[in-house]
């Protein structure tokens, strides 16, 4: 079987559907990841004991294993406790939280390498401990490792596609379909490399302009 | 957590454990052939081979790794490469993670010192010469940290071929998580191995990074 690749605009409109739904899990899970490892950040930084073990036990679990396994994890773990999420929530709590825990490790080094001044003087001023990180040290913190998250988000982008493996419809998954009508692997799966390197260069192209614009207004 | 179950479903995760060790051990050196591959290319004189390596390094690490092995295992019989699961999956793993090695290779010979190379060619060397007398000893002490980050990655990616349905631990853990729905007793077995095997691995690299300093 040779290859014909007039049958791909025909699914044209799966692969763009497809193509949507990749950039919503991705901009979901990254906005989860960025937060989320704000809080991890903190917590494995300053929280009580209770609360800072956990999050080291679960960063170090986390880090050590696949993202695929993870994800397993979480989309049958959670069923098994009697919570019956939709795929495309589940996927998006597995690749939100791995790469929160990547995204965290990045901002607790930021954390600590704020000029101490800064939080000396804030508490000078009168400003509470909490109120200190919130508004003196996190926002610094966070502006200076946001070059490598970056790079954590384009590898989020990436491995949006492994969602595809507890059925969450993306490209990957929309693929696959196309593929299940007309028995074109090679031609769909390249189709579908097309629109991830696509969405790529948009995403690196975006982020280097926040780049820019951070170091500008420093 | 059901012990009884753990205890009668392990022998089969060391089995796929093993899987997983030779998976990442023929993916590594793959991996690095076409890194020093890239590298070369990337870092040639002829502007065909630069433009080969850009190409090579910019394609292989913007689409996703799944989608790479997607083609090769199941299009490649289109265009007449017929591959079993295993070999697929090192191959196309080995060539992904050789995109991201050629940018390691790529950035350790560029923060050798310029005069090394300057000072080597005064001396009567020629390039080769210069390249491999004097650049790349001092190049392999500054990759190996980094490529120590690109092989952690590369164990956990190896998981990317459950999907094609080669028998390794996440495959088990998946197969396990149906038969017996016990994910977190499965996760926690296959999990654990796992940081066995990036934690023997990532001690051998800091032992290999020491000894370089010291010599």
């Amino acid at each position: 079987m040779g290859l014909d690749f007039t049958v791909v605009p025909g699914y044209f409109g799966i692969l763009l559907m497809g193509m949507g739904w990749t950039i919503s899990i991705t901009v979901c899970a990254g906005l989860l990841s960025f937060f989320g490892g704000i809080i991890f950040a903190v917590i494995a930084l300053y929280g009580h004991w209770t609360l800072r073990l956990p999050v080291r036990g679960f960063a170090f679990l986390f880090m050590g294993t696949p993202l695929l396994l993870q994800l397993f994890l979480i989309y049958f773990g959670l069923i098994q406790i009697g919570i019956d999420l939709p795929a495309f929530v589940a996927g998006v709590i597995g690749l939100g939280l791995h790469f929160a825990v990547y995204n965290s490790e990045l901002i607790q080094a930021s954390i600590l390498a704020v000029d101490k001044g800064q939080y000396e003087g804030a508490r000078t001023l009168g400003l509470s401990r909490g109120q200190t990180l919130r508004r003196i040290v996190i926002p610094q913190a966070v502006r200076a490792v946001i070059p490598p998250m970056g790079n954590n988000m384009i590898a989020l982008l990436k491995d949006s596609a492994l969602v595809s493996v507890i059925g969450v419809m993306e490209l990957t998954l929309a693929a696959q379909q196309a593929i299940s009508r007309t028995y074109r692997p090679f031609e769909f799966y390249l189709a579908a490399a097309f629109c991830y390197y696509i969405i790529n260069l948009a995403l690196e192209a975006g982020l280097r302009r926040l780049e820019r614009r951070i170091a500008a207004s420093r | 957590m059901d012990t009884d179950l753990i205890l009668r479903v392990y022998p089969f995760f060391l089995e796929a454990a093993w899987v997983t060790i030779q998976l990442s051990v023929l993916t590594a050196l793959l991996g690095l052939c076409c890194g020093a591959l890239g590298a070369a290319a990337r870092m040639s004189r002829l502007a065909v081979f630069r433009w080969i390596g850009a190409v090579y390094v910019s394609l292989w690490r913007g689409t996703p790794a799944l989608i790479q092995i997607f083609i090769l295992y199941f299009g490649g019989p289109q265009i007449g490469i017929q591959l079993d699961s295993f070999e697929a999956g090192t191959i196309a793993l080995g060539v992904n993670i050789g995109a991201y090695m050629t940018e390691t290779i790529r950035g350790a010979i560029l923060s050798v010192d310029k005069g090394q190379t300057e000072a080597a060619r005064t001396l009567g060397m020629s390039r080769w010469e210069t390249m491999r007398k004097v650049i790349l000893p001092q190049a392999a002490r500054l990759m190996i940290r980094p490529l120590g980050v690109n092989i952690n990655a590369l164990i956990k990616g190896t998981a990317l071929v459950a999907p094609i349905s080669v028998v390794e631990l996440t495959y088990t853990a998946q197969r396990f998580i149906g038969s017996t729905y016990k994910p977190f007793e499965m996760f926690l077995i296959a999990g654990l191995l796992y940081m066995v095997i990036i934690y023997v691995v990532g001690h051998g690299i800091n032992w290999l990074d020491r000894r370089a300093r010291i010599t």
